[in-house]
């Protein structure tokens, strides 16, 4: 990618209405029905949700109504107790295999980063690509490179974590969840951890992704991100999906009740 | 336009600065500074006194010391005994290989820019071991045989101690995941072992080792002493590692193992390249810990009747041909302990710096 694309792609999607690359009509992730107890707790209620390839979602709600519980039962970092998960023709039960299968093509980005603190930043970004796709070493590192570029941090690779800010070890988190060139992005509440001069710098990122046609679940209460990159909205309370709507919709026309609190309250500033 | 900035006040710095501030602050400061001092100069003149210049280093025989000071011809004289036990003389050059090589795995690990060094340590914990295992007992590739109970002294010591932090570490890092497991089965034989070996003595553990252990086995089976010693050293020793590990990995956060997982790493790869490599570090200076004292108790291999470096110099002290060499004695087993213990200690130091990447996610 040459630095004047790295430079424009932003600014692009954020000034013209991001053009969705053409959905293929295949349904990549089929949530059906699925239930999620913790011990007697109910906390996820029949949810359904399909999600086609390239379409990207954004997921909002009160704190508590289960938003980030929803997203990681998506690669299994949560088990679901009724109902069914398919991600990408493979549907999630306790075969070790295929839970393996699916983290492979489903990449997350998460609220603390976690990144591995005794690698270095390019090291973050090799590592599952040599043990888990079992990638040459060379290869692998000039794959980090060039996913480090795109998030514009070459120039730290050989650093360690502890020594980026915030915003920059996000950027990393990102890459490195790249480098295993996933089929679907989740991210798990990405700019919350950040100082509020920072959350630019991600939100471009993802914003650069979502125009390059990656299918991406994302969990935020950044609602200009919403806006502007969505293709539906989903707003969830207690446990359930209460609303799906394009942005437009759900910004301007909301149905529910619940939604229209909730927007009253996040927009009110 | 910003402020220059200024030089400190004087009075801050240099060495008038530090003494003002650190020995004559305040009058108590002042009083203790002054008895400090006093118990220093008292002290430190009869002990060099002693331990250098009133001391005898040469000589042949007792009569030789005559002087004030210690005898360290004693300690000369009986070096060889101290150093390889009851080893044959004419074949205590496979000890001194094996003390060669030693030094030649793990100086390097003290000089920071050795080029390779990490080779000689993988060196010094697998081909040094090993080498050990054929050179030292012999009976190989026409090498004479010397029997386990003619082994002795520092070259005993050394043996037990290596031996055991050796097969411990790993042994404990198993044991220590092993009692984090999900499996039931593997999680409660794991903390049955660790809860069994490690209330128990270690004294306890080689007298059951040395005596109670050939009743039950059926006749014609018998290991010799030492490895017995031995094989319970490490037992006792891993179940104390597990603990200190275990409590390595509990400081690991739970998004550590949410990001290996979620990036498609399965249990081995998660455990071997994010989880274990954070986890040791962080607890170095505990495992470094237990490292040092199990080298120190080795010396416990004394009441099953193995002569370890204490267990040399205890038998030699009570010679009637030199008379008073108690001190000395102690004194320099003492000295080589402190130089083993402190060396590891140094060398943790060492590795603890180089692995510190500035942060604890």
């Amino acid at each position: 990618m040459t630095e004047q694309t790295i430079a424009q792609t932003p600014e692009d999607t954020r000034t013209s209405p991001v053009q969705s690359a053409k959905h293929a009509d295949r349904t990549v992730i089929k949530v059906a029905d699925m239930h999620k107890w913790y011990g007697t707790f109910h906390v996820l209620k029949g949810l359904n949700l399909d999600v086609k390839e390239g379409e990207r979602i954004v997921i909002c709600g009160p704190s508590g109504s289960g938003k980030s519980t929803f997203i990681r039962c998506i690669n299994r970092l949560e088990e679901h107790q009724r109902g069914q998960i398919i991600v990408d023709n493979v549907e999630l039960t306790d075969d070790l295999k295929q839970i393996d299968t699916v983290r492979k093509e489903v990449g997350m980005v998460f609220q603390h980063f976690n990144l591995f603190p005794h690698l270095t930043v390019l090291e973050n970004c090799c590592l599952a690509p040599l043990w888990v796709r079992k990638v040459p070493k060379r290869e692998a590192e000039a794959s980090a490179m060039e996913y480090l570029e795109r998030v514009k941090i070459p120039e730290q690779a050989n650093k360690y974590p502890g020594q980026l800010s915030g915003g920059q070890q996000q950027r990393v988190a990102i890459a490195r969840a790249l480098c295993m060139k996933p089929k679907i992005m989740l991210f798990d509440e990405p700019t919350s951890a950040l100082d509020p001069e920072m959350i630019k710098e991600v939100l471009d990122v993802m914003i650069e992704l979502a125009g390059s046609g990656m299918t991406m679940i994302c969990v935020t209460h950044e609602m200009g991100f919403a806006k502007t990159v969505a293709d539906r909205v989903i707003f969830m309370d207690e446990g359930e999906i209460v609303e799906v709507a394009p942005p437009e919709e759900f910004f301007t026309n909301p149905q529910e009740a619940r939604t229209q609190q909730f927007l009253k309250q996040i927009l009110h500033h | 336009m910003s402020l220059p900035s200024e030089l400190p006040p004087r009075q801050e710095i240099g060495v008038i600065g530090w003494v003002r501030k650190n020995l004559f602050s305040t009058w108590y400061n002042i009083v203790l500074t002054l008895v400090a001092a006093y118990l220093v100069v008292t002290s430190v003149g009869p002990l060099l006194n002693w331990v250098f210049l009133e001391a005898t280093f040469t000589g042949e025989t007792a009569a030789d010391c005559s002087g004030e000071g210690a005898c360290w011809l004693f300690i000369g004289q009986r070096l060889n005994f101290f150093i390889y036990g009851f080893y044959p003389d004419a074949l205590q050059w496979r000890v001194d290989i094996m003390f060669g090589l030693l030094a030649v795995a793990f100086a390097p690990q003290f000089i920071e820019r050795f080029p390779g060094r990490k080779w000689f340590g993988v060196f010094g914990l697998t081909g040094l071991p090993l080498i050990g295992y054929i050179l030292i007992p012999g009976g190989w590739f026409g090498l004479e045989e010397v029997q386990s109970s003619r082994w002795g002294g520092l070259m005993l010591t050394l043996i037990l101690a290596y031996v055991g932090i050796l097969a411990a570490l790993p042994i404990g890092t198993v044991l220590a995941l092993g009692r984090r497991s999900e499996m039931p089965i593997i999680r409660g034989l794991c903390v049955v072992f660790i809860e069994v070996w490690r209330a128990v003595p270690l004294i306890t553990v080689l007298f059951m080792a040395s005596v109670m252990l050939p009743l039950f086995l059926p006749d014609g089976v018998n290991f010799e002493k030492l490895m017995r010693a031995l094989i319970g050293i490490i037992l006792w020793q891993s179940a104390y590692m597990a603990e200190v590990i275990r409590g390595g990995l509990q400081a690991i956060p739970k998004g550590q193992y949410e990001a290996a997982s979620a990036l498609g790493l399965g249990y081995w790869r998660k455990t071997g390249l994010v989880v274990l490599p954070q986890a040791l570090t962080m607890v170095i200076p505990g495992i470094v810990n237990t490292f040092i004292s199990l080298f120190k108790d080795t010396t416990l291999v004394l009441i099953i009747g193995l002569f370890d470096i204490l267990g040399a110099v205890q038998s030699t002290i009570t010679d009637p041909a030199w008379r008073n060499v108690t001190t000395e004695g102690y004194v320099f087993v003492a000295f080589c302990f402190w130089v083993f213990c402190f060396g590891m200690s140094r060398y943790s130091q060492n590795l603890e710096r180089k692995l510190d990447t500035g942060h604890k996610s």
